[in-house]
């Protein structure tokens, strides 16, 4: 079955299970290029399993994703993000024994050109001069920020087409969320396309062109930034 | 007493070496696989006698077609433990593919794994034994003599506290040909893009597969090195000791585990070091045992004096002598 979408990515009405326990439940969204879209919504709503299926890390038992023309949903991970999708994951994952440098040289994994690795890593370090500073210290020993910034720069060495990130501000301190999201927002003016999965609604809403509200694994609003940021429900519930 | 332990000292550091750089090459196979699945892959013993008897088989191939006295012992050598490390090498990963891959789709839990490798473990012991007896009528298999010229040390007439050493040129053989492979390994794992793969899938398993790196076929390559060295050692074992039997693999293969708990399960140097710290206790104790105890106990006592060295260090250092680098969960 062909499937058609006009959208850079669209997913389809995907159910995903975790065993028996169903976690979403035909949830839609779609993103253009260019575009940056928030996906908000509590704890265990179903954000990092929207993001999981559609990096292929949880495999949807309904429903369709396609992305850049092509249906994706039953990809294995590692094909999905050589299609150029990259997931910064929850919690951020480094790799805690590998250095910054390993970490990052793992995220341009399927290039083979030096000169291309090292240039990927120059852009890296523009974003993030602190990077450049740590590259022999253990992933593991960093701070959590310095940890957020390693993750999203092993994402970027994948140089990748869509870009997903969940929960980007966990866990730090307000300067470095700010900072954080700056980075967000200047990488998304410069072309890239951006998920950003947020329990910070606030800051979501506020660089990002659209929202998704997702409950209990349903998809139950969407609109515009500004237009989600005056919603009452949305206001009561995740801008209190 | 010490005057005696001090004598024989030459001679225990070259069997102690010997028996310590096989545990060492067999634990790295042991600790791969634990350090990238979790899984104590009892098998593993078994897959370092099947090399051997390969090893053999290659052997005979060769006497049989008259290359064992046309050609220079060494390139006979490199030419079994080649076609032996390759063959083990693809038994490995078939084991892989055909046992445990299906587990670790099911999400089966550890000791489902763990029981199938002891399962394997006899299923090659069985089938070895039956395909050696069924060629050569018994399963015990003397391989044709190599390397084994004979030299003496003599180290007493220049330091009279020592007595002489001696060894057959297969223990150089032994020495080389496991330094070599450990430091090529050391040199992959920490210097090569699949090396640094290898340990992201170790470190984490799902973020690797985010990196586009193939886990399964990373874990794959894990299988073909740790089978390939632990074959290539078979064949080593089956030179310096000339005969083998189905069931070298058992005790060899607890020991190397016992190895690599000691370095620190996960570690790959830690097995290096714990390897050769074993081989060289255990062959202290053989030697030196019945001095120690006034003749109590003989040099058959030497594995239970390992395993108590063993157990001494888990009691004060449970993760290993280098445990620190054990998967840690994140
Ligand atoms: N590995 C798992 N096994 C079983 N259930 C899971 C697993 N991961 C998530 N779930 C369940 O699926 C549902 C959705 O979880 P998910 O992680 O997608 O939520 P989330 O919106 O990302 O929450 P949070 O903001 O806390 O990260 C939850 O009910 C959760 O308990
Ligand atoms: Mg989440």
């Amino acid at each position: 079955m062909a499937e058609v979408s006009n959208h850079f990515l669209e997913v389809k009405k995907i159910d995903s299970f975790y065993s028996q326990i169903q976690a979403l439940e035909g949830v839609d969204l779609y993103i253009d290029k260019g575009e940056i879209v928030t996906l908000i919504g509590s704890n265990g709503a179903g954000k990092s399993t929207t993001l999981k299926s559609i990096s292929g890390q949880v495999r949807p038992k309904n429903g369709s994703i396609i992305f850049d023309g092509q249906e994706i949903s039953k990809f294995q991970a590692h094909k999905t993000a050589l299609l150029g999708i990259a997931q910064v994951p929850e919690g951020r994952r480094i790799f805690p024994r590998l250095t910054v440098r390993e970490n990052l040289q793992i995220g341009a994994f399927s290039v083979k050109d030096k000169h291309v690795i090292a240039e990927r890593m120059e852009r890296v370090f523009n974003y993030f001069p602190r990077l450049k500073e740590r590259l022999n210290q253990k992933g593991g020993t960093m701070s959590g920020g310095e940890q957020q910034m390693l993750a999203i720069g092993r994402a970027l060495m994948m140089k990748p087409k869509l870009l997903m990130l969940d929960e980007p501000s966990m866990g730090l301190a307000p300067i470095i969320v700010e900072q954080i999201f700056d980075i967000i927002k200047e990488m998304n003016e410069e072309g890239m396309t951006i998920l950003l999965v947020e329990q910070n609604a606030y800051q979501a809403l506020q660089i990002a062109d659209r929202g998704y509200v997702i409950q209990t694994g349903q998809i139950v609003l969407d609109g515009n930034g500004d237009e989600l940021m005056k919603n009452e429900q949305v206001r009561a519930a995740y801008l209190a | 007493m010490l005057a005696h332990i001090i004598q024989n000292l030459p001679q225990v550091l070259i069997d102690g070496l010997t028996l310590g750089v096989v545990y060492a090459v067999v634990a790295i196979g042991y600790t791969m696989v634990y350090g990238i699945l979790e899984l104590i892959n009892f098998a593993h013993g078994d897959v370092f006698m099947t090399g051997a008897f390969m090893g053999a088989i290659v052997l005979f191939l060769l006497m049989g077609m008259g290359f064992l006295a046309a050609l220079p012992a060494i390139l006979v050598f490199i030419i079994v433990i080649v076609i032996a490390a390759i063959a083990t090498g693809l038994l490995g990963v078939g084991i892989e593919r055909v046992a445990y891959r299906p587990l670790r789709k099911k999400n089966a839990p550890k000791l489902i794994a763990l029981i199938t490798s002891i399962g394997i473990s006899f299923v090659l012991e069985d089938l070895v034994r039956f395909i050696a007896e069924l060629k050569t009528g018994n399963y015990i298999v003397t391989a044709p003599p190599m390397f084994n010229h004979k030299f003496t040390l003599n180290l007493h007439s220049a330091l009279p506290f020592f007595n002489n050493a001696t060894f057959q040129s297969s223990f150089l053989l032994v020495l080389i040909v496991t330094i070599i492979m450990l430091i090529a390994l050391d040199l992959f794992v920490n210097k090569t893009k699949w090396g640094m793969a290898m340990r992201a899938v170790a470190q984490d398993r799902d973020t690797a597969s985010l990196m586009t790196i193939n886990v399964n076929r990373v874990i794959s390559v894990t299988f073909f090195i740790g089978s390939a060295l632990g074959g290539a050692t078979g064949v080593l074992f089956m030179i310096q000791y000339g005969t083998i039997d189905p069931y070298i693999g058992f005790v060899l293969g607890i020991k190397a585990f016992t190895a690599a708990v000691l370095g620190g399960i996960g570690n790959i140097r830690g097995a290096m070091f714990g390897g050769v710290m074993l081989g060289l206790l255990e062959m202290f104790a053989a030697s030196n045992l019945s001095i120690i105890t006034h003749g109590a106990m003989g040099a058959e006592y030497k594995d239970v004096f390992a395993f108590i060295i063993l157990i001494l260090v888990l009691i004060f250092k449970p993760e290993g002598l280098f445990g620190k680098a054990v998967v840690e969960k994140v």
